[in-house]
Order: C-alpha cells, then structure tokens, then sequence
C-alpha cells in the first residue's frame, strides 16, 4: 500500500449527497481484471454531462474530493477507488462514509477523511469561490487545513499507523501465524468444508 | 450482562484481540465469484501466497453470466476473459467452482444456502455487498473489497472494527400480499441509507419468527441498503428444518453437536442492543421505491413525494435530482406510473418461493402490450425446481421471457440491460442511476408487486387485478 503522511492540493466540490458505487464506477468497468486504468470510467454517465463539476476546467489536476453525507454506498467493489485514485484523487471527505467504501479507501492509501457536515460546506463554499484554494490533509496531525479552516478528524490509531507506514495488512497477519493454527486446531467438527460430497 | 447473537458469533470467531489493535476474526466460509476475485489472486501470485484453506472457499460464476445461449462461447470479449480468468484462478490454487452450465451455479448467495454451507454461528464473507443476505441463518456475513478477498484467500482471517447492534423489531402479522421485500423497504425507507452505518441489524419480533428462510434473506439481503454492517435473525426450527439433509449440513452426531450450539446463539433476554427499532407488521403495505436509493421508498398506494416536504436540504437536492432522472413529477399516484420492463430475479428475489408467487398472479393472464418481463431464477437448482413445477411454463404463457440462472438485469453487466429511458418494476436490490442499465429507470418492488405490474402495465398489487385481466380459456 502507498503511504499516505500529508498531502496538500486543489479541491472538487462534489455537491450531492447518497453517491453509490455504481456512480463511481460504473458495473461494466467492473469486468476488467486489473486494477489500474479505471480513471475513465470514474463518474462516467456524470461526466457526460459538460457542466458536472469534474469537467469544469478550474478543477482540472484536483486531487481531493470533497463530497455530500453517504459517500459510496451500495455495492463492495474496490474498483471505486481504484478509480478514484487512478483519476488522481489522493483524498476524499465527507461527513458520512459507507463502511465497506471507507474499509477498501484505506486499504489502498486513499484516505477518506470524516468532517462535520457545517465543515464541508465551508470548504465547498471556499473552493468554489476560488478553485485555486489549496487544501492540506495531514494525517500525522490528523488535521484538514485551508484558508479559515482548520479542521481536527478522528482516524482509528491502528489504521493510522498502517496509512503513515504504507503497511501490508496480509503481511502483519502471517505474523500471528500460530495463534491462526491455533484457533483452526480448536474448530469444531460440524464446521461446513466446501469439498464436494462424495 | 448478556450478549447479542451478533457478540456471540463474533467472540467465537476471535483469533486473536490485542489492545490497540482490531479483532482478527476467523472467516468460516469465503464465497467467490468472477468480478471481484481476479485482482485478488494477482496479489497472491505476486508474493507467492497460496490459498491457505482450499476446504472453506467456493467459486461460482454469476455477474457476468448470459441468461440466453449459454451452451455458446460468451459474446462479448470483456466479459469471456473474467471468467476465464476465474476459472484458470480457481484451477490454479484449487478452489472449488461452479462454472455457467454446472447444476450448482447460480448467484453465489442463492448457491451458498441451498448447498447447506451457510450455516447458523458462521463467519461468512464474499467480495459482494449482499454477502448480508447469510445472516439469515444466524450467520455473521458481510460483504468485502478485493483487498480483503486476498486477505482472507491468504489466511483464513479478517481484521475487523467493533461494530454497534441494533434491534429491527418487528411484531405482528403481516397483511395479505404484503412480503418481506416490502418490509425491508420500509425498514430502508424508514432509517435511511446510513441509518445502519456501523450497526450489525438483528431483526426479530413475531413477524420475523414467522417467516419461511428464503424470505428471511430477502430481508437480511438488503441490510446493506440500509448502510449495515451486516443483518442477522436467530435460528430457529425453521433454520434447522431448511438445512437437514442438505449436502453440506452436519450429518449424524455432527448434526446434534451443531443444533446443540446453535441453541445457544440466540441473544440473551438481558442483553442490551445500543439502538432499538420497532414496527408495527400490520401498518404495512406493498412497498415501492420512487427515487434513486433504497431509502426513497413509499407505500403503493401513495404519491410521488414533494421534495420540498423534506426539511434536510441534502434529503430535498436528493430527492429532486431523483425526480429529474427518474422522470417523475410530484404527486403522481404511484400507482398511475407505467413501465417498460419488469424484472423477476437477483440474490434478493430470485428463489423458488419467489417465483412461485410471481407465477401464482400471472397464471392465466399476459403480460400487457409493450412491457417486457424477465424471469431470472436465481440458481440452477432453483430453475430446475421451477421446471418440474411447471412455473417456467406459466411465465411463457403469459408472454414473459424464462431465462438462465445468473445476476442479469439486476446489474447488467450482461446483456439483460434497460435502455436509456426504460422504467422497469425490479425484484432487485438497487434503485441506483443507471444500476439496470444506463439512463434505465428502476422501481424496487416484491415479486407480487412486480407480476401485477406486468400485467397492468403500470406499479400494480395483486389486490389491483380483476377478472377482467383473466384470459377466456379457448
């Protein structure tokens, strides 16, 4: 996984609430076998449309997204952000995140970062009046800074160890390696196994 | 103090609880299909991981399965790679599959219940959101991102954040026609989206303990609309009585040890959930949605809602870009809004009993002039069941279209799409923009709800029709 310290950069305004993953990224990008090369496919019926603010020139080169409550909701393909990320985007924030969507962003160094709702629409507010306004993640001081916002957000300290570290999850895991077999040895025989029944 | 069903299976799945660190839980079956898995066994071949326990994962091929011409190479391109990659993946580190024209394949949530591996007290998890859909037995099962696929495929274990519970209590009977989809779209519609965020759902009460265990995953397949974690109910004599004798249920002494243990799941009388939700099963009607998530959902015989009713002004924006894609004007009688297609079938609705009803009202009637019905059993296995029933027979006679197992048109990364502009009644789980196909426009409703609809050609209940839509025997 990529590291992620602090990132500062330009913002989008992404002003609606309830984004599933099929917006995201659309089911017929999800027959590719890769995980690179979604960046086209990133809010494809939306982008569509030549006023949807990921088409609007002054937010060209932007790489955090700042979204409505609900963000990616529905549907457990990782693929969403792979897209988001090959798109660009480093970071996204929101006040409310689907679970499985914020399990898989910081499974991959795309850290989603929860704010009050009141803070959003303060940089929402900011960076539509000037697309130029950079904004900084800092995940070691688990911080959102911009002009007139600062902003402190809660990150579970073990996933942020392993965010800052750039951190294999498997890898860590194979370290606990005998109390796995441990716990197998212990399983109760009434446990189904998947082998087919003779 | 007492413990939730959700606590008692997760602490029972503990590997391994360290402070300052998240609980390592045992994952007891992994279920796989083709779109989720690939990137997953590229990681393994990349650091020279195996699968470590061949014995508790299973492949079946279903997203991207056509429902027509399956005894003919796969049309189109994209989609014969992927499975081809799943099957050369499975071949490779000796996993179990069931391939598209095996008699056990079918949508992996249908296929793991009627083999008999899903089983109550389990960890259960899939790379598919609707993995909920196992909770029904008693099961803690959700759904995962690739990267936890690889995570599990590598060591059998996930690293996992507490959760919160939450009590979905329903008592009462449920009215005549009125189904567990229409009960789980008001419990959508009534805490949101997100109202589940962070929660496992135990849904219980008398309405619950009532239900057959195909409708039972109806209602546990769609916790994640509701933003859950995962949904469960506790096992009964009605879980017990759906598993004996199936393949891989316990046999013999196995039986008895398992029934012993799973008497013991059922959440303590002094256990506390931390939120509580209760309804009333008599208050509810046929449910359908109108907007463009699970939770913009009404009662049938209601109208299309007025965003400026709602008084958060995301709910309002929402509910207006709803209406614009959905090309519906507020006020509208639900009831007077005519569609294109109707889809009979996915992981929530595509099971035996479903069928059935939808069969029982288009028996002796058409489907009306100009809408397009599809029938898409869930499972070989369910197909086959339907055939010997004859209810493939009575779909065809009414004009609907039988097709082959698969997820079809509930997200059509097959060919079983809508146009741009196609409205369609859908047994399915999701409402989402362009979900059935893009610029398709999809309403949520019960098999009952959507055999009517097809009838009348507009959002219909069973109760709608009369002897008029009768056909006159010859």
């Amino acid at each position: 996984m990529e590291k992620f310290t602090t990132h500062t950069g330009r913002a989008v305004p992404l002003r609606r609430s309830n984004v599933d993953t099929d917006q995201i990224i659309p089911a017929h990008w999800l027959k590719k076998v890769t995980r690179t090369g979604f960046e086209d496919g990133l809010f494809e019926a939306w982008r569509k449309d030549d006023g949807f603010v990921l088409n609007q020139p002054q937010y060209a080169g932007a790489s955090i997204l700042v979204a409505g409550p609900e963000f990616g909701t529905g549907s457990s393909r990782e693929h969403a952000v792979w897209a988001l990320e090959n798109y660009g985007f480093r970071a996204v924030i929101s006040s409310r995140f689907a679970d499985i969507f914020r399990g898989n962003s910081l499974k991959n160094g795309l850290l989603t970062v929860i704010l009050p709702q009141e803070t959003v629409e303060r940089i929402w507010a900011l960076v539509e009046a000037d697309p130029t306004a950079e904004i900084t993640v800092d995940l070691e001081a688990r911080e959102v800074r911009a002009e007139g916002v600062t902003a402190s957000f809660d990150l579970d300290e073990n996933v942020r160890w392993r965010l800052l570290n750039g951190l294999d999850d498997i890898s860590i895991t194979l370290q606990q390696e005998s109390e796995i077999a441990a716990f197998e040895s212990e399983r109760p025989a009434f446990k189904p196994r998947t082998q087919p029944v003779g | 103090m007492g413990r939730t069903l959700a606590e008692k299976v997760w602490d029972d799945h503990v590997v391994r609880r360290a402070e300052g660190e998240p609980d390592l839980l045992f994952i007891d079956l992994h279920l796989l299909h083709e779109v989720t898995s690939p990137q997953a066994f590229d990681g393994l071949r990349l650091a020279g991981r195996k699968v470590r326990r061949t014995d508790l994962t299973i492949a079946t091929e279903d997203h991207n399965t056509p429902t027509l011409d399956i005894d003919k190479p796969i049309a189109d391109p994209v989609s014969r790679v992927q499975l081809e990659t799943l099957r050369a993946n499975c071949a490779e580190f000796g996993v179990r599959l069931h391939s598209l024209g095996d008699v056990e394949q079918g949508v992996v949530h249908v296929v793991g219940p009627q083999l008999g591996l899903t089983q109550p007290g389990t960890t259960v998890v899939c790379g598919d959101s609707h993995t909920s859909t196992h909770g029904a037995f008693g099961a803690l099962a959700f759904g995962i991102g690739t990267s936890q696929v690889e995570h599990v495929l590598a060591t059998q274990t996930l690293p996992l954040a507490p959760f919160r519970t939450m009590a979905i209590t329903v008592e009462g009977e449920l009215a005549e026609g009125v189904t567990a989809k229409d009960l789980i779209l008001a419990v959508i519609a009534k805490i949101g989206t997100g109202g589940g965020q962070g929660y496992v759902l135990e849904y219980r009460g008398s309405a619950i303990r009532s239900l057959s265990m195909e409708a039972r995953m109806t209602i546990c397949n769609m916790s994640i609309e509701a933003g859950a974690r995962a949904g469960m109910i506790a096992p009964d004599e009605t879980t017990y009585a759906y598993l004996e004798g199936r393949d891989h249920a316990p046999k013999g002494g196995d039986w008895d040890d398992a029934v012993a243990y799973w008497n013991t799941l059922a959440t303590d009388e002094d256990a506390v959930f931390d939120a509580e939700v209760f309804i009333d099963a008599a208050e509810l009607t046929p449910f359908v949605t109108w907007g463009t998530n699970p939770g913009q959902g009404a009662p049938l015989g209601s109208n299309v809602p007025d965003p400026a009713s709602y008084e958060d002004p995301q709910e309002r924006i929402a509910a207006e870009n709803a209406l614009r894609y959905m090309g519906l004007t507020a006020g509208t009688p639900l009831r007077e809004v005519q569609v294109d297609a109707v889809f009979v079938g996915s992981c929530t609705n595509g099971r035996i009993e479903d069928l059935r009803a939808a069969a029982a009202v288009v028996e002796g009637r058409k489907v009306a002039d100009g809408v397009r019905m599809l029938v898409v059993p869930g499972s070989v296995r369910v197909a086959l069941q339907a055939i010997e029933e004859g209810l493939d027979k009575v779909f065809t006679a009414a004009g609907a279209e039988w097709r082959h197992a698969g997820c079809s048109m509930c997200l059509g990364m097959n060919p079983d799409q809508l146009a741009p502009g196609e409205r369609c009644a859908s047994t399915s789980n999701r409402n989402f923009e362009g979900r059935q196909g893009k610029g398709g426009r999809t309403h949520l409703v019960s098999p009952q709800v959507a055999a009517a609809t097809a009838v009348l050609g507009h959002l219909a209940s069973p109760s709608d029709l009369t002897d008029a839509q009768q056909l006159v025997e010859a």
